[in-house]
């Protein structure tokens, strides 16, 4: 296999990838990719950059705009938390924009809407569209990822997009911005006529400064390009409970990057009780590997596509896994914390929006930060705005509320609410739906208006104890599962994004009416004329012309009777 | 001038340009041979009738132009420079270069000595798995892989799709591509139209750039481990890059009568009367330019009677028009860096009027309201 020539370089970038496949309660496989750059370079403004590994748009365009932290997710379906269990990285559905500036920039919205704008660009997706109608900026979620020097948070700007699409022409620029492209490595089985026949697809784009060492003298930036997929255990799997690499992707592994340092594969085989596995994977794995996540301790098959052993008696790698015995769905575990969101009411005029949020911990209270973003068109009530959990009302800690302006800003509502042990939590306000003017409709304007999905911050806290990960060994679960201590771990959970139906008024009137109004015209003013006008007359009939009169001779010799 | 019989000058050269502002020309014989020999020092060191055409190349027909005329550089505020190493076989070659002491070294003097004529700015990439659109020949008899002349317009189109865009800036990229043939195409010599390879196994395209081939030699024991380890000269890379930058602003003169001999510029790159000659063809172009624009903005006027001009707009046309006459007797005094400038933002002033979004404002109101 290829050797590590230049193990005695110096290098100022790292490649790592990563790839995560975790089989789910209901029988679907959920696949996870992670590719992280990280170089040793500061990205100044005006600072000539020599790029190698890590992408010359995305650094040139951080170092132009003045960015701290870009984070950009485009999805397509919704993660089921309940079936599927807590999600390694969710994102809302459609396109997700959240920036952290740095603190030099003076215009933060220019530079947002200039970022925005190139982004569009970059990926091929509508971002251009987000403007101040559906730019909001929290004051308590959202806090910064990678280092900061303090948090103004007037230099956040946070958007999502619900109506956004993501297929292919979305996918293909994502693969360009990978070092080794699809051609080597763990891309190879980024096929797109695969990926996108799945229940769940995201592609997300981070960018974070961190530091480079223990002693955080200097800062490094870091890429991470994560795609989540999940294959449908009906329409994938054809109803058949093994998954195998190409089952999933119609390809296998062949070789491996040869700019990665890095390059792993991890199977969950997680004995769900605790007497057998559940799951047999073949070829058998280089190491096994066992780390606590998310308050489970789970294990890992781990296949290091860089040992030289792997290859040598296939030239390619194509990891099955396949169940022992069947599974119950009584064993379907829930999770700690899930949420619902649906509207409420009836008719065109007003109308509710309420949100479950579930605490199944038997025993430890957690509080929860839920953001709303709600567009102008529904005017909330914010007097209205209730919390009952158990029957009781419960008073969230802080409230920061910014009520919209109607087609400038969005309505923005921050709450911290604590959560008891095993309860539901429901939150319900009032909203009142506006009449547009008829040139603001979109196209199809009665598949509805969508509202963006909430999101619910926690820090949950773990029946284990955890260690902390060194973010050099493991990336993937210091990114996927990041805790700050032992005792929680940090989720961020998405709830369904909502479809509202304005008053919307009938297009076809303007066309009704010219067909009225001219029918009516038409037979009044025509019958009305010539009831006024009309008069009668007595013909004389006449002898006849020359035509008459020679056609007649024509007749005679036909033997025809004449006119 | 100096008298014929100086021995200190090679035989057969008459005419020594110097890489200031001067010239030696050698008299000898009558003086309708010097008066000739002085058009042609004219000629070189300022401009011709097609050179005037091709500046003026906006505003003047088709039909008078030569087929060079539009292989320079359009005048522009800044330019983007890019060199990207392409490796399409990173298995078997790793390469390295030194692309930021080279820039520091080379092309940092050049780039300071043109900074009167606009900005720039450099920067650099590494891609990988990029090949180039042809497959190359194998040729027998000098058993390697040739390029012919006619298959080289078909090389860009598919690595400029890796290249990417700058998004993040609006000025015109020059891009200089280093390509490392894969193991299996090596080596690789680009063939011109005669058939023979071009010594420096590079091309450039006008307006665009340039590539170079570089060629890796085969390791000296079959069995050495891959990938080799490859570290590109650049000072042989960077003497073709400051050559193919030369040609791409039309600095370097094709058509130098034989008996002249021009003095290196050395390591600045360009001599001070190209210079003078690169701010007079870019002032005439923007003054080409800025008529054009405010001609195209009086018919549309014209034509369409619902467009609002604001006082904006209106102060910057009257800014156009003053700057454009200054540029213009500037020139005509001879003084070129005044008259430069005055071009340059009469430039800026035109475009931000025809470009203002305030002039479509009221264009679809109806008539009668």
């Amino acid at each position: 296999g290829p050797g590590r020539a230049d193990a005695g370089r110096e290098r100022r970038d790292a490649l790592r990838e990563e790839l995560l496949l975790s089989p789910l309660p209901t029988g679907d496989v959920a696949a996870t990719f992670q590719f992280r750059t990280r170089w040793d370079a500061d990205l100044q403004r005006g600072a000539v950059s020599h790029y190698r590994l890590f992408p010359k748009a995305l650094g040139r365009l951080v170092a132009a705009l003045g960015v701290r932290e870009l984070h950009l997710a485009l999805t397509q379906g919704f993660w089921r938390t309940r079936y599927w269990g807590q999600p390694p990285l969710q994102a809302p559905a459609g396109a997700e924009l959240w920036v952290w500036f740095q603190p030099t920039v003076t215009d933060v919205d220019k530079a947002w809407k200039e970022l925005s704008n190139i982004l569009s660009g970059i990926f091929c997706a509508s971002l251009n569209f987000i403007d101040s109608t559906n730019t909001v900026t929290p004051t308590a979620s959202f806090k910064p990822l990678g280092l900061a020097n303090g948090t103004d948070h007037h230099l956040l700007r946070y958007a999502v997009l619900p109506r956004e699409v993501v297929c292919t022409e979305n996918l293909t620029p994502w693969k360009k911005l990978l070092p080794c492209g699809s051609k080597a490595g763990l891309a190879v089985l980024l096929k797109a006529e695969r990926l996108f026949h799945s229940s769940y697809h995201s592609q997300a784009v981070h960018i974070r400064p961190i530091c480079r060492d223990a002693s955080c003298l200097a800062v490094s930036w870091e890429l991470r390009q994560t795609l989540t997929v999940v294959f449908d255990f009906f329409s994938s799997g054809q109803g058949k409970k093994d998954w195998s690499l190409f089952k999933m992707f119609s390809r296998t592994l062949t070789d491996t990057c040869p700019l990665a340092s890095q390059s792993k594969v991890y199977v969950d085989i997680s004995p769900k009780n605790k007497e057998n596995e559940l799951l047999e994977v073949s070829p058998p794995p280089t190491s096994v590997h066992e780390a606590i996540v998310q308050g489970d301790k789970k294990t890992y098959a781990v296949y290091d596509l860089l040992s030289p052993s792997l290859f040598n008696t296939s030239r390619s790698l194509n990891v099955q896994l396949k169940w022992k015995r069947p599974q119950d769905s009584s064993e379907m575990p829930i999770p700690t914390l899930h949420a619902q969101r649906y509207v409420g009411g009836y008719g065109l005029q007003t109308g509710e929006i309420c949100t479950l949020i579930y605490n199944t911990h038997p025993y430890r209270a957690f509080p929860v930060i839920l953001l709303e973003t709600v567009p102008w068109y529904l005017r909330l009530y914010v007097h209205t705005l209730t919390i009952i959990t158990k029957g009781k009302e419960n008073k969230p800690s802080y409230i920061h509320y910014q009520p919209a302006q109607d087609r400038r800003r969005p309505h923005l509502l921050e709450m911290l609410i604590q959560l008891p042990a095993n309860s539901v939590t429901k939150i319900t306000i009032q909203f009142e739906r506006a009449l547009l003017k008829w040139t603001e409709y979109p196209p199809d304007p009665n598949h509805g208006f969508y509202v963006g999905s909430s999101v619910l911050s926690a820090l949950v806290p773990s029946v284990t104890a955890m260690k902390d990960m060194d973010v050099e060994q493991s990336p993937l679960f210091t990114s996927l599962f990041p805790s700050s201590d032992g005792s929680s771990y940090f989720v961020r959970l998405y709830t369904e994004p909502l479809l509202v139906n304005l008053p919307t008024p009938d297009f076809s009137m303007p066309y009704n009416v010219i067909c009225l109004t001219c029918t009516v015209v038409a037979v009044c003013y025509g019958s009305f004329y010539n009831l006024l006008t009309r008069t009668f007359h007595v013909e004389e009939p006449s002898r006849g012309g020359l035509a008459k009169r020679l056609a007649n001779v024509i007749r005679k010799f036909r033997g025809v009777p004449p006119l | 001038l100096l008298p014929a019989l100086t021995p200190s000058h090679p035989q057969g050269i008459n005419v020594y340009v110097g890489k200031h502002r001067s010239a030696l020309v050698r008299a000898g014989g009558s003086l309708a041979g010097l008066q000739a020999r002085l058009r042609e020092v004219a000629q070189v060191m300022s401009f011709t009738a097609s050179s005037i055409a091709a500046a003026l190349s906006d505003r003047v027909p088709d039909a008078q132009l030569s087929p060079d005329a539009r292989r320079n550089l359009k005048s522009s505020l800044g330019y983007e420079i890019t060199f990207s190493l392409l490796n399409p076989d990173p298995k078997s070659h790793t390469v390295d270069w030194d692309i930021e002491g080279a820039v520091n070294r080379y092309v940092k003097p050049v780039l300071d000595k043109l900074s009167l004529v606009a900005n720039f700015s450099v920067d650099s990439q590494i891609l990988y798995y990029a090949v180039l659109g042809v497959t190359p020949r194998y040729d027998k008899e000098s058993s390697s892989f040739i390029l012919s002349a006619h298959s080289l317009p078909h090389v860009i189109n598919p690595v400029e799709a890796r290249l990417g865009s700058s998004a993040a800036s609006l000025y015109p990229v020059l891009n200089f591509l280093l390509y490392v043939p894969e193991r299996s195409h090596s080596p690789l010599y680009i063939q011109d139209k005669d058939g023979a390879p071009v010594s420096t196994n590079a091309f450039h395209s006008p307006r665009w750039g340039g590539i170079m081939v570089y060629n890796v030699e085969a390791p000296a024991a079959p069995q050495a481990s891959l990938p080799l380890h490859v570290d590109v000269d650049m000072a042989r890379v960077m003497e073709v890059f400051l050559a193919q930058l030369r040609l791409l602003f039309g600095l370097s003169r094709e058509e130098v009568p034989p008996e002249f001999l021009l003095e290196s510029p050395g390591n600045e790159g360009l001599a001070d009367w190209e210079l003078d000659h690169l701010l007079w063809a870019h002032t005439v172009e923007n003054i080409a330019t800025v008529s054009t624009t405010l001609t195209s903005l009086a018919q549309l006027l014209d034509k369409i009677g619902n467009i609002v001009i604001k006082d904006d707009v209106a102060s910057e046309v009257y800014q156009a028009v003053a700057s454009v006459q200054s540029a213009v007797t500037q020139l005509s005094l001879g003084h070129l860096h005044a008259a430069f400038q005055a071009s340059k933002e009469a430039v800026t002033s035109s475009e931000r009027a025809f470009f203002d979004p305030s002039l479509l404002h009221l264009l679809y109101f109806p008539d009668d309201q």
